[in-house]
């Protein structure tokens, strides 16, 4: 009944404004469905194939599914480690990039100079960094361990020890901390003086002004820190690849086949062996399962920081 | 003999003040600028002296890279045009420029009037949409790398190439919308109803009046779009590994280190020579880059 009395001329003004609105969207519309929405709905389909990319796909129900969740070697190593890096790696940087931006906003002198320093590593290309730290931590020659053994520490094999590779890895990411220090800096600078004040004036002291003035205001810039840090933590991937096949000491090059996680599966995480199961073994089946399972795993978290918002939507959206 | 008898003087002065709470308070002060000050030079120790060492390494000559020593004898510098000259290196250069190039102007043409709808106009299913973006910002890459593969490998013929990488990009990057977006709901609605007044369409607007404005938005997204394209090494390495010819700098500089198994010094001045352009880059745009990082986390 509504639409049959709004006038015509008022229709096609609608009308238009719905074109106008698909006509800016349009780009994202396109790639939304052809780059996001159907290779989604395609992996779910190759999960229920066997497919090695040279045969047509033939269907074979759960088989993949039961494969890789029950008995596949490497699956349990890979979600470990990823689950570890996301629990370990993200609260060092979270509690390190807070403990620089507030360090950073006590600076007096140098200020410029300090800010730049702690910030280039972030810049650093993450291929560039690894390489980097895989020479400072190579345990004959390294500088690291002969500045240890100079002070008359042994040093450990850093990437070359199942037990170190982690920690090392977890390094190179705090080297890189500029982002979080940018942020948390921000934030620091965003807390009222007023309130500081106030809170020396009830004679509060150092810790008292963190824990009741500092913290509750920059909470929602940690839980953003947080949130954003598993979800890149979840796609960890080039640091870990880089650095255990370079450590490994294997030649590299074009048609060579290294299986990631040198040493002993310690680096190994899932997206690594997405690409393993998917492009050096050709089980497509079996790779869309574990992209499927990266999948489900990151969408909890994405579905959890909507709830939260964690400053990433305005609240009046 | 002057400073002598001042010192002299002034010591005595001193201990006897302790006592006043203004001296006190400037002591207190005093020791919190050591405090703060010598922890911040621990802290830059920490992150200047990797660039240092690598820089040390990659000037040394082949047998000292090879020992544990510090400091180099001589200074190689002709290590760096040994590492311009290895075979492809200039051809990763110019990958590396063509991806990250082209890559960020596809970006930004695609994200401005997708992040300007997303920002302004009203219409059912807005909400949906920005969630929509959102999550195919926090989707890991390699949840639909494979079909995506396959597509372009062997209906398109196109892997071998850093296309498969570039095309999309055209088609609206969610992490770059959603920044630009951020930023345009800053800019004041009233600029937007005086431009409608004066009669320019939302295309005329866009162009007239949103861009101008959201240069330090647009500026910020470009910069990250670079840097992404540049530090990429998933991308290439699934569409371009069998093929040399269009590596990228990224990719190339890991198959460095089995080339000169040995020599550190070359693989460090490679490493260097990668870093480089981004760390120039920086500095030139470094407050649109740091106005972006702050965007993404305390705006909004």
């Amino acid at each position: 009944m509504a639409t049959t009395t709004i006038a015509p001329a008022l229709r096609r003004k609608h009308r238009r404004a719905r074109l106008r609105t698909l006509g800016f969207l349009s780009p994202w519309l396109i790639g939304f469905s052809v780059f996001f929405g159907y290779p989604l709905i395609a992996t779910v389909y190759f999960s229920f194939m066997h497919y090695n990319q040279i045969q047509e796909p033939s269907f074979v129900g759960l088989r993949n599914w039961k494969y890789v969740l029950t008995q596949m070697p490497l699956f349990g190593p890979a979600l470990w480690n990823t689950l570890w890096l996301v629990v370990v790696m993200v609260a060092l940087r979270v509690v390190f990039g807070l403990g620089i931006g507030l360090l950073i906003t006590k600076i007096k002198s140098g200020a410029g100079f300090f800010r730049t320093a702690f910030y280039l590593p972030y810049l650093a290309p993450p291929v560039a960094a690894t390489v980097a730290f895989v020479f400072l931590l190579n345990p004959g020659t390294g500088p690291v361990n002969e500045i240890l053994g100079a002070i008359g520490i042994d040093g450990p094999s850093w990437f070359n020890d199942p037990n170190w590779a982690k920690p090392s890895l977890v390094m190179l990411s705090l080297w890189g901390i500029g982002d979080l220090m940018v942020i948390f800096m921000a934030a620091l600078l965003d807390v009222p003086k007023e309130q500081y004040e106030a809170a020396e004036l009830d004679g509060a002291g150092a810790w008292g002004k963190f824990r009741y003035v500092t913290w509750p205001s920059i909470t929602p810039i940690v839980l953003f820190a947080v949130v954003t840090g598993v979800v890149q933590t979840m796609q960890y991937y080039t640091q870990a690849l880089v650095a255990g096949k370079l450590a490994s000491g294997v030649t590299i090059g074009p048609g060579s086949v290294i299986q990631p996680g040198y040493p002993d599966h310690s680096t190994l995480t899932v997206p690594q062996l997405v690409y393993s199961i998917g492009f050096q073994n050709f089980n497509t089946g079996a790779a869309c399962v574990l992209s499927l399972v990266l999948f489900v795993i990151a969408m909890a978290v994405t579905t959890l920081l909507m709830r939260k918002r964690a400053g990433l939507l305005p609240a009046e959206d | 003999m002057t400073t002598t008898t001042l010192t002299a003087r002034r010591t005595p002065a001193r201990t006897g003040t302790t006592g006043d709470p203004a001296a006190r308070a400037r002591r207190k002060r005093l020791l919190h600028w050591i405090a703060v000050h010598s922890l911040a030079l621990a802290a830059a120790l920490f992150f200047v002296l990797p660039f240092v060492f690598v820089f040390l390494t990659s000037v040394m000559n082949d047998d000292q890279a090879m020992s544990g020593e510090l400091w180099p004898h001589e200074w190689n510098w002709s290590n760096y045009v040994t590492v311009f000259k290895t075979p492809g290196f200039l051809d990763w250069w110019k990958n590396s420029l063509l991806y990250a190039g082209l890559g960020t102007l596809f970006t930004v043409c695609s994200a401005i009037p997708v992040s300007y709808a997303l920002a302004r106009f009203r219409f059912r299913g807005r909400r949906t949409a920005m969630l929509l973006v959102i999550s195919t910002m926090m989707l890991p890459p390699q949840v639909i790398v494979i079909p995506m593969y396959l597509v372009w490998a062997q209906q398109l013929h196109l892997s071998g190439s850093l296309w498969p990488l570039i095309i999309p990009m055209a088609f609206g990057d969610a992490y770059s919308i959603f920044l630009l977006r951020q930023f345009m709901l800053t800019i004041p609605q009233e600029y937007i109803e005086s431009s409608k007044v004066d009669g320019c369409g939302e295309v005329r607007t866009l162009l007239k009046v949103i861009i101008p404005m959201a240069k330090p938005g647009i500026a910020a997204i470009a910069l990250f779009q670079f840097f992404y394209c540049w530090n990429d090494y998933f991308g290439p390495q699934i569409y371009a590994a069998q093929n040399p010819a269009a590596w990228t700098l990224s990719y190339g500089l890991e198959s460095f280190k089995s080339a000169h198994s040995v020599n550190w010094n070359l693989t460090m001045a490679a490493t260097l020579l990668v870093m480089a352009p981004v760390i120039i880059v920086f500095f030139f745009a470094q407050k649109a880059f740091v106005e972006g990082v702050t965007l993404t986390g305390v705006k909004g």
